[in-house]
């Protein structure tokens, strides 16, 4: 069922990270999409804005709810999925793939190590610990 | 799951969006069992109700159904409901589930003085599906022992269905064409399996409390608890069309009237969001750093596709095409008060 990709990072808040050289692709996960239901906007910081691991950088909002997004990592904003804007159901759709929210360049190496691995939150999501 | 009223009731089944499309453009079910059922009987139940709530009981057919209200003296909204003319001296009452006891607290002191009226609450034995959307007059009455399309709105018959006793109500709470079903308790799970099964063709599927929000919200129909309560008065609600102030006396008629007459200070309001940012129940309505007012419900519409709200707002800036901000995050969001339903209406009237 698990729907978690062995290349990538992930948080206890259910965003996930993926390396791309010294950046840092960031979105939400399967399972997070899956809880939230059908997203119906997407709030985003913009280009330029610092963004520090553990603290909010976004809100998802999804029919149900409104959610406050995690930065895996701290470091600058150099891109926003600005798709999401007409198109938030991307998330929903291809939350690994279309569905990414931001590119970051990482300001501190030793983030990353602190993140999941991927058999790591898909044990944290089997416990039910969310 | 969720609790709501006392219940578990499932959110969503597949998808509130899907759902709520479903609704829209074929037919879906909804198990409102949760819903409280009254019945009141005997020579003095017309003059009992007629005390009890705004709407005129008096010219209520036999056969046909009513928007109603029961208030308190000054005028708050203890529940809104529809009221049923079973026979000359029979009605039926559905109420909200979470007011079932306050509810029936209140009709039975209030009615005491009228000694022939008898109360029954049938809440526990009665199932309550409604079926709504285009193709729902044909699914119900491929099941139906009786002419359905000859129902009118706010009319209802008794019949059968799938082989169940039922009260076949021309109501809902969609703004799309359908049926509210009533039946026995006991019969509502092969009821149910059975209207899925006769609706297979016609894309029929079961729906969640997440989509019956929107749908209403996109009819503007009011949710107790959220836009109406005891604190609301049913002008400033928008509700005036059910308050009926010359058929006589009523509980709440002088201080309803009150408001009236002077026109009240505050109006419930539709609200579209420039953004799809949503506005939810509790959120301030601002205006240059002002508070007008506060959203009672909120939500993406997913048939206007636009963030849209219900919300209390000042008299003075509750016109259509106002221009207003919603507090959203500590940031105020642009949004305009805009005609309802936000969406148009399909009941068969």
């Amino acid at each position: 069922m698990a729907n978690i990709p062995a290349d990538l990072k992930y948080t206890k808040e259910h965003e996930w990270a993926k390396r791309e050289g010294d950046k840092v692709r960031v979105g939400i996960t399967h399972f997070a999409q899956e809880q939230l239901g059908d997203v119906v906007f997407v709030e985003l910081p913009k280009v330029g804005t610092k963004v520090t691991s553990h603290k909010t950088f976004g809100v998802v909002e999804s029919v149900k709810a409104v959610s406050d997004l995690y930065a895996p990592i701290s470091g600058e904003v150099l891109e926003t999925n600005t798709a999401l804007t007409k198109t938030p159901e991307l998330v929903n759709r291809d939350p690994y793939g279309q569905g990414w929210m931001l590119v970051v360049k990482a300001s501190s190496a030793g983030d990353w190590d602190q993140l999941l691995t991927a058999q790591q939150y898909e044990q944290f999501v089997a416990d039910g610990a969310h | 799951m969720v609790p709501f009223g006392g219940w578990e009731m499932p959110v969503q089944y597949t998808g509130i969006i899907e759902e709520h499309r479903t609704v829209r453009s074929a037919v879906g079910l909804f198990d409102v069992s949760h819903m409280g059922e009254f019945e009141v009987t005997g020579a003095q139940a017309l003059t009992a109700l007629q005390v009890l709530t705004t709407n005129d009981v008096g010219a209520l057919e036999i056969g046909q159904v009513q928007y109603s209200l029961l208030c308190v003296p000054d005028g708050g909204i203890v529940d809104d409901l529809t009221l049923y003319r079973l026979g000359a001296e029979r009605f039926m009452l559905t109420v909200n589930a979470a007011n079932i006891d306050k509810d029936w607290a209140w009709v039975t002191e209030q009615s005491r003085q009228f000694r022939g009226a008898a109360w029954r609450n049938i809440s526990a034995d009665t199932a309550l599906i409604a079926v709504q959307g285009p193709k729902a007059e044909a699914l119900v009455g491929r099941l139906a022992d009786c002419d359905v399309a000859a129902i009118g709105y706010y009319r209802f018959r008794s019949g059968h269905v799938a082989g169940a006793q039922t009260v076949i109500s021309r109501t809902g709470y969609t703004g799309e064409d359908g049926f509210e079903l009533y039946l026995p308790a006991r019969d509502a799970m092969r009821v149910w399996r059975a209207l899925l099964d006769r609706g297979a063709a016609d894309g029929v599927a079961p729906i969640g409390l997440g989509a019956r929000d929107t749908l209403r919200l996109e009819m503007r129909y009011a949710l107790y608890g959220n836009d109406i309560d005891e604190t609301t008065n049913p002008i400033e609600a928008g509700l005036g069309w059910v308050v009926k102030a010359a058929k006589g006396e009523f509980t709440g008629r002088d201080a309803i009237e009150k408001v009236r007459v002077a026109g009240p200070r505050r109006k419930l309001v539709g609200i579209e969001m420039a953004d799809r940012a949503v506005a939810r129940h509790g959120y301030l309505v601002v205006k240059d750093s002002h508070t007008l007012g506060v959203v009672t419900s909120g939500s993406y519409g997913p048939s206007v596709d636009k963030s849209i709200a219900l919300a209390y707002v000042e008299a003075p800036h509750a016109a259509v095409g106002a221009d207003l901000g919603v507090d959203i995050r500590g940031q105020a969001r642009p949004a305009r008060v805009v005609k309802t339903p936000f969406h148009p209406s399909r009941v068969k009237k």
